[in-house]
């Protein structure tokens, strides 16, 4: 049987007039890696801190851990960890430094703290750093240090507020890896992320803006239920002025740009494809591939934020 | 000669050799893409052609002029988006601007400040506190900053990390008609899809040069082929693939591995059974161009392994 590990209630926060979080209802279950995605200013930064409860809400609760945001505050701040995109590390303090620093936050016990220092350094891969300074650490060093000491005292709950931020591909993926063994201990991870393709890795989803849910579920059913377009990856030889010209035809649902491919979400396959080789090849622009793709997350994602700014205006 | 020639540039910190004898040499009007792993020293050399940060060794001109002699005369026609840039929370976009106009000298900055709030479309928010704007319009606003002076090269050190996916598109539209206008950029990013839009690349690792050139020579680096596979539990099937003997390299995307083989045709069949027999199903599978992305891992771990071997034999 499944246990509920967050349980989000009409959780609202209001920034004077600014709706930062509208009335957010949503479940989060033991041992889940639930994303939490949205375009920057979108209130998913509020929403943790209101979860962590360092932020109070304005109205509305959540549960995490069992425990209620408003009325057991501290409770629920020794039950879970906090990863901050900043990485609030002591940049001055050496590697077991800041270790020990966040031992002495959570009230672990020396032996408690050595036993834990220790795992740091293996899953951080920092073994012979331990006395580095912490500002000379690269990206990746410096992520899992954080990680690491925002789960020292092995809490249930994790919040992962853009862990991988500017951290090279190779980084980002030893990141995940850790992710994913703990939460296969049970641990249930709440994370923010800006890389679509990370957020594949999650069991759930939501994808909130301008401070409500638009849409929610497994990455699967996201991608299944949201896209019912054919999406055509396209390469060219100008690819600015290839996007120009699909934007506004009526056979084409949307188009965007991935790196230098184009993905055109098409009303059919063949009639797009036909349509576009004529298009092309009538400005001058030539046509190098063009096939039919699965869609991905991220194609989902800039189809919902689209939808959604056209309702809003 | 060339627009930015490095030569040899190198910075110590204590024992750490951060830059070690870099070369690189930058044409006018180039978007000049810098990728390499954390830790590779790319910050390092931004802040050292940026004049804050003094050469251990080595040198460099740009636009002819010597940086450890007139990095005053070089300071006028750059602008440096630093990682850290950092805004006054406190201030409206409009007061940013000026107050980046007067530690740049400009005087009559207001013409600039109304052509930069239309190219970078902030105009309508130009009232509000930098610390009320979203991640994205900060970016723009910092970038607008950059700009004031009309600087003729400008370094940008990793400006879309942190950018939703939405804001990094608008960032980029800015870029390209930045180049348009014959600025010469020079930037780093952890994302090798933008990358890709950069007309020259240079790989960086360990403070020195792996490769310059355009993405698609840099790609051609890489050796066998790719096939992209769409299928159920990704990570069993990709521990599976990585330990069958049957691929040179998996690697994750998201949904997707990417399986590098010799022979796609031929290795597919294979891959296929292999994964049938772990009772994991493919929904799709496509041969793909390799991405910068591919060949960024295959040689990175191909170093990491390298490294490894290298110390063992010593050991």
């Amino acid at each position: 049987m499944s246990q509920i590990a967050i349980d989000v209630q009409n959780l609202t926060k209001h920034f004077g007039k600014f709706k930062a979080v509208d009335n957010i209802n949503f479940t989060v279950e033991k041992g889940e890696i639930f994303g939490f995605l949205g375009a920057n200013g979108a209130g998913k930064s509020t929403t943790i801190r209101m979860l962590c409860g360092i932020l109070e809400p304005t109205e509305g609760t959540a549960k995490v851990g069992g425990y209620d945001i408003n009325t057991q505050t501290e409770l629920v701040k020794l039950n879970i960890g906090y990863m901050s995109q900043k990485f609030s590390l002591y940049e001055d303090l050496t590697v077991e430094e800041n270790i020990s620093f966040f031992g002495g936050v959570y009230g672990l016990s020396a032996d408690r703290i050595r036993d834990r220092a220790k795992w740091v350094m293996e899953m951080a891969g920092l073994k012979g750093r331990e006395k580095s300074l912490t500002k000379t650490l690269a990206g990746g060093w410096k992520q899992r240090l954080a990680l690491g000491c925002a789960i020292l005292h092995e809490p249930k709950i994790v919040f992962l507020d853009e862990p991988t931020s500017g951290v090279d591909p190779i980084s980002r993926r030893v990141f995940w890896e850790l992710i994913n063994q703990l939460s296969e201990q049970g641990v249930t991870i709440l994370v923010t992320t800006h890389y679509l393709d990370e957020a594949e890795y999650c069991n759930d989803i939501i994808l909130i803006n301008a401070g409500k849910i638009i849409a929610n579920g497994s990455p699967k059913i996201l991608k299944s239920r949201q896209i019912t377009y054919p999406i055509l990856e396209v390469e060219a030889s100008d690819v600015v002025a290839a996007m120009e010209l699909l934007r506004n035809k009526p056979w084409v649902v949307e188009v965007s740009l991935f790196g230098t491919y184009i993905h055109a979400g098409v009303r059919k396959e063949e009639e797009g494809k036909i349509e576009i080789q004529k298009l092309f090849s009538d400005s001058g622009i030539k046509l190098k591939r063009i096939e039919r793709i699965v869609p991905s997350l991220e194609d989902v994602f800039l189809h919902l934020l689209e939808e959604d700014s056209k309702r809003t205006k | 000669m060339s627009l930015i020639e490095v030569r040899e540039l190198t910075r110590r910190f204590d024992d750490i050799v951060a830059v070690d004898h870099l070369q690189l040499f930058i044409e006018e009007g180039e978007m000049f893409g810098i990728v390499g792993p954390d830790g590779a020293g790319k910050s390092t050399t931004f802040r050292m052609l940026c004049g804050i940060l003094t050469p251990t060794a080595g040198n460099a001109t740009i636009l002819g002029y010597d940086l450890l002699r007139e990095s005053r005369k070089i300071n006028k026609h750059i602008g440096y988006l630093s990682q850290r840039f950092s805004l006054y929370g406190d201030l409206t976009i409009d007061e940013n601007i000026e107050f980046f106009a007067e530690i740049n000298d400009v005087y009559n900055f207001k013409n600039r400040r109304e052509e930069l709030l239309e190219f970078t479309r902030l105009t309508p928010f130009r009232k509000r506190l930098a610390d009320q704007l979203s991640g994205g319009m900060k970016q723009k606003l910092a970038l607008a900053c950059t700009l004031i002076h009309h600087p003729k090269i400008i370094f940008l050190d990793e400006p879309t990390t942190g950018v939703d996916p939405v804001s990094r598109r608008d960032f980029w539209k800015i870029l390209s008609a930045l180049l348009e206008s014959k600025i010469t950029i020079v930037m780093s990013t952890p994302y090798l899809d933008e990358a890709e839009r950069c007309g020259r690349v240079a790989l960086i690792n360990k403070g020195s040069c792996m490769a310059v050139d355009t993405p698609l020579q840099i790609k051609k680096m890489m050796k066998g082929d790719v096939i992209e596979i769409v299928c159920d539990n990704i990570r069993s099937a990709g521990k599976g693939l990585k330990e069958s003997n049957l691929v040179l390299g998996v690697q994750t995307f998201g949904d997707r591995l990417n399986v590098i083989v010799e022979n796609a045709e031929h290795d597919f069949a294979l891959i296929e059974k292999h994964l049938k027999k772990t009772g994991i199903g493919i929904t799709d599978h496509r041969c793909v161009a390799p991405s910068l992305e591919n060949v960024f891992i295959s040689l990175m771990s191909r170093e990491a392994k390298n490294s490894l071997e290298t110390i063992r034999d010593i050991e």
